[in-house]
């Protein structure tokens, strides 16, 4: 049994030792919005915050995570859903299929905490762990310039 | 404990029910089926003037949408359709997805397709209601239908009003329109509309950002348990002789493997792994044991693949006749100098990043079916075949997390609903990314010779022979349609030689295609983004570029001078103006990339001018690649890519604008990132690592023209993915001469081919 804090609310989880923060919130929590993709921490589409840090969330053992530890998740990044970055992934309409945008958001979401004016080479540095399939990547990185100011 | 053999198709044979995909036929099977369906008492205020759309008394419409949603925002883009000859604000317009329901007949949605099928039939949809509503304003204000107009739900004249909603509240009486009259229906001129074409947001996108999205993963039904399939060392062909699961057995929640035979032989060597959760069936997964047999394609590589190409290409007697213009054979006998090259590519994956799922629920012996399907007429048709008839069936459709055209094929379907039945409970059958992978029906790996006869300075005589594994062949036997040459024995299959019958006009030209059987073995082939159109026209425009060099002349000349729009190549129907609009966004894109113009060293700009697919929805697109090579390594630098596409009316210029950049980047991806090893009859790639597509850091720059005309619509799901990877390869060859004829095209390529 363990205690963490997702989204700001007290949540008690009893799996097995050893499991994927991922199914963790997926399937015990029963929130979607994280995604599986490849499980091996490749693609990013399972992106979540933990302690401010975004990390591959299939690769997150519960065994690591302190009891208390505060996730992060793409419902949990702004109350209303008016994130800058979730309003400015709609202006440049950037999703298409749009099953790994909201953990690009998240991964925007922590570029933008460490470094508010980020360079375009920055942008890509930080963002190039994240696959996007549809290849929306051009949108992405205009969205995040936009949310940036 | 297997499911072995334990059900049958019961007589039918897939190919009874996988209806042709050519698309007059499909067109003719949708007709105006929904005529009869006019409803006309109000239901909680809702009316249902056709099956295409409910209207409520706050005036909002719900749009029906048959089309699997997959990031082509196609619901917005049918929604746009309807609702302009309805005559409703867009503000409100909505859009429901339809699983399956026999009354809107073919539910398949691919090859860019779904606007050119139904753009047609959604606008006389909206227009009929339309129609209905006004008969029934003059009915209730009196008066005749020619008294009243009707602007964004608002209908007036005689001095009165009335609104859609309120009509919808006091309900209106039944008016069918017969087909006549559903034909006889005049449509809103281009200059009349205000809906289509223009770019409102996507109705799909809010909630994506908001992650509320709801993809079939994400499907929960209570009592569901987990079932992962693990996948034989091979591709295809191997069978599972025994499985020890005495390691698994302890873990808690691990409940059972099955092992698994698909009564459609679509997929083999499966065992199927059940847990209380998919952590544990991943888990439990790797402690089993399994002994397989691993069947006859154990040995192929990729090589031995394209060996078999070349056998059969050198042979020539096994071809099928696809196109035979002129004669070949005494043209290429009197030319001046033959040209001749080779090109081959690899068996692509989809990789969606949504790996495969399907949940299913039996409740009271109907199957409840949570999916996200690209084709629910196969679907269907399929569980009709095991012996589930339609009234037994819903399927609950989702959002897809990419199709690309993998769930095209709804293998992972199926099996979900036989696991189902086996296990007597609600199942959730998701798929590891390394399972997902190597039960792909990957891109057909081709072989592609050209030949070019020159006489007097122009290409005379054109000979294309292409081998593949066919993707009919597998999926569906009896669309394969009978070749040129009258022996009825001699098949064609379309969707694997589609792209190779170009627009440049040249007087003897002939097209055979082969079927490679060591391909078709070990590589079952699907449909991927683009489809054939991918690999021939790499083909095809990097074979141009090459006459052109031998000819000493500018290839965007030589590509002009071809474009004519003579003969067969003015086109007709969607494609009318034929080789004329190629020849226009080929125009536009020298304009804007500055072909011709000097470039710093070791850069150089290729071209690349392509319908994109069948000549009946030819999508007019034109790329000009910006390169730059090191001669020293071979390495090379997309700088940037230059598009312009035309596919004729455009519904949403952003949203087709979105579809030509994310295929671009697909173009991108498979020239020059995405390399499929197969060796050891398997696909050397487990995951993301070894199989990489473009990231974000490939980005090059991006100048991309959508150009709407007049014309009937086609489709925008695909076409810049065909015209990339040859533009790369021309630019490759201007700068440092270096010809690289497979994809993807590597540094170690370029410098082999550099010192050739």
């Amino acid at each position: 049994m363990k205690t963490l804090n997702v989204n700001g609310e007290s949540r008690q989880v009893d799996v097995a030792d050893g499991t994927p923060l991922l199914w963790v919130i997926r399937e015990n929590l029963a929130m979607t919005g994280t995604k599986f993709g490849c499980g091996e921490g490749l693609c990013g589409a399972c992106t979540v915050h933990v302690n401010g840090v975004a990390v591959r969330s299939c690769q997150t053992s519960i065994d690591a995570l302190e009891d208390g530890a505060k996730i992060t998740t793409i419902e949990g990044l702004h109350p209303t859903n008016e994130h800058p970055l979730q309003l400015a992934w709609i202006e440049e309409q950037v999703p298409q299929c749009g099953y790994c945008q909201s953990r690009q958001i998240m991964q925007a979401a922590e570029l933008l905490e460490i470094n508010p004016s980020p360079t375009r080479a920055e942008i890509v540095e930080h963002m190039s762990g994240n696959l996007c399939r549809c290849m929306t990547y051009d949108r992405i990185v205009r969205a995040i310039e936009k949310a940036a100011g | 404990m297997n499911i072995q053999n334990s059900k049958k198709p019961n007589g039918l044979t897939r190919r009874a029910f996988l209806v042709r995909s050519s698309a007059s036929t499909v067109v003719l099977s949708m007709g105006f089926g929904f005529v009869p369906e006019l409803a006309n008492a109000a239901t909680d205020g809702v009316i249902s003037p056709n099956m295409y759309f409910d209207l409520d008394s706050d005036g909002k419409v719900k749009v029906y949408v048959t089309k699997a949603e997959m990031g082509q925002h196609i619901g917005t883009a049918l929604a746009q359709i309807l609702a302009e000859e309805l005559e409703v604000a867009w503000e409100d317009v909505s859009v429901e997805y339809v699983g399956y329901d026999p009354r809107y007949g073919f539910h398949f949605t691919a090859g860019s397709y779904s606007v050119n099928w139904t753009f047609d039939l959604m606008s006389r949809a909206g227009a009929a209601g339309r129609i209905a509503l006004i008969e029934a304003a003059a009915e209730k204000l009196g008066g005749s239908t020619a008294d009243y107009s009707v602007s964004k739900g608002l209908i007036t004249g005689n001095g009165q009003s009335i609104t859609y909603g309120e009509l919808a509240a006091m309900g209106i009486e039944p008016r069918a329109l017969d087909e006549d009259e559903m034909g006889a229906i005049t449509l809103k001129s281009p200059d009349q509309r205000t809906i289509v074409g223009t770019s409102v947001q996507a109705l799909d996108i809010p909630a994506k950002t908001r992650g509320e999205a709801k993809y079939a993963i994400d499907a929960m039904v209570d009592g569901m348990v987990y079932a992962m399939p693990v996948t034989a060392p091979v591709r295809a062909g191997a069978t599972v002789k025994s499985v020890d699961d005495s390691a698994a057995k302890d873990m808690p929640g691990y409940i059972k493997h099955l092992i698994f035979s698909d009564p459609f032989g679509l997929q083999t060597g499966l065992v199927v792994v059940v847990a209380d959760s998919y952590w544990t069936a991943n888990q439990a997964a790797q402690k089993l044991v399994i002994d397989y047999d691993l069947g006859p394609n154990a040995n192929v590589s990729l090589a031995d693949i394209h060996a078999e190409g070349d056998r059969l290409l050198a042979d020539r007697s096994a071809g099928s006749l696809f196109v035979n213009d002129g004669d070949v054979d005494t043209a290429m006998a009197a030319a001046d100098q033959v040209i001749e090259a080779e090109f081959t590519t690899g068996p692509n994956l989809h990789m969606q990043l949504e790996p495969l799922n399907a949940t299913v629920e039996i409740i009271d012996g109907v199957h409840h079916i949570h999916t996200g399907c690209q084709f629910q007429t196969a679907l269907v048709g399929m569980l009709g075949a095991l012996g589930i008839t339609e009234d037994k069936i819903v399927i609950h459709q989702y959002l897809l997390g990419g199709g690309f055209g993998r769930r095209a094929d709804p293998d992972e379907v199926f099996m979900a609903v036989l696991l189902a039945q086996e296990l007597g409970t609600p199942v959730k059958f998701l798929y590891s990314r390394e399972a997902d992978l190597h039960t792909d029906f990957s891109r057909p790996a081709v072989n592609i010779k050209l030949m070019a006869g020159i006489k007097d300075g122009s290409i005379d005589a054109w000979d294309h022979l292409s081998a593949s594994a066919w993707y009919f062949m597998r999926a569906a036997p009896a669309n394969l349609t009978p070749d040129l040459s009258g022996d009825p024995e001699n098949l064609i299959d379309v969707p694997t030689i589609s792209g190779a019958e170009h627009w440049y006009t040249i007087p003897n030209q002939r097209i055979l295609q082969f079927n490679n059987a060591v391909a078709q073995a070990a590589t079952p082939p699907g449909v991927l983004r683009s489809v054939s159109a991918g690999c021939q026209c790499f083909a095809i425009e990097s074979f141009i570029d090459e006459i052109a060099a031998v000819l000493d002349e500018d290839p965007a000349d030589l590509r002009r001078r071809m474009l004519d729009g003579a003969g067969k190549n003015a086109g007709e129907g969607p494609s009318a103006g034929g080789a004329l609009r190629l020849a226009d966004s080929l125009n536009s894109v020298i304009e804007r990339s500055g072909y011709g113009s000097e470039q710093p060293e070791n850069t150089a700009i290729g071209l690349a001018s392509v319908p994109s697919q069948e000549r009946i929805n030819a999508a007019w697109t034109a790329c000009a690649a910006n390169v730059t090579v090191d001669k020293a390594t071979g390495e090379f630098k997309v700088n940037k890519l230059t598009i312009t596409t035309e596919p004729g009316t455009i519904i949403n210029p952003d949203g087709v604008k979105a579809q030509a950049m994310g295929s671009a980047m697909w173009g991108l991806s498979l020239a020059i990132k995405e390399d499929p090893k197969f060796e050891n009859g398997n696909h050397v790639a487990n995951n993301f690592d070894v199989y990489t597509p473009a990231r974000m850091s490939d980005l090059p720059e991006l100048d991309i023209e959508v150009v709407s005309t007049d014309n009937y619509p086609t489709g925008m799901g695909e076409p810049a993915t065909t015209v990339v990877a040859p533009a790369i390869a021309n630019a490759i060859f201007a700068a440092c001469g270096a010809r690289v004829r497979s994809l993807p095209i590597t540094a170690a390529k370029v410098l082999a081919a550099m010192n050739a």
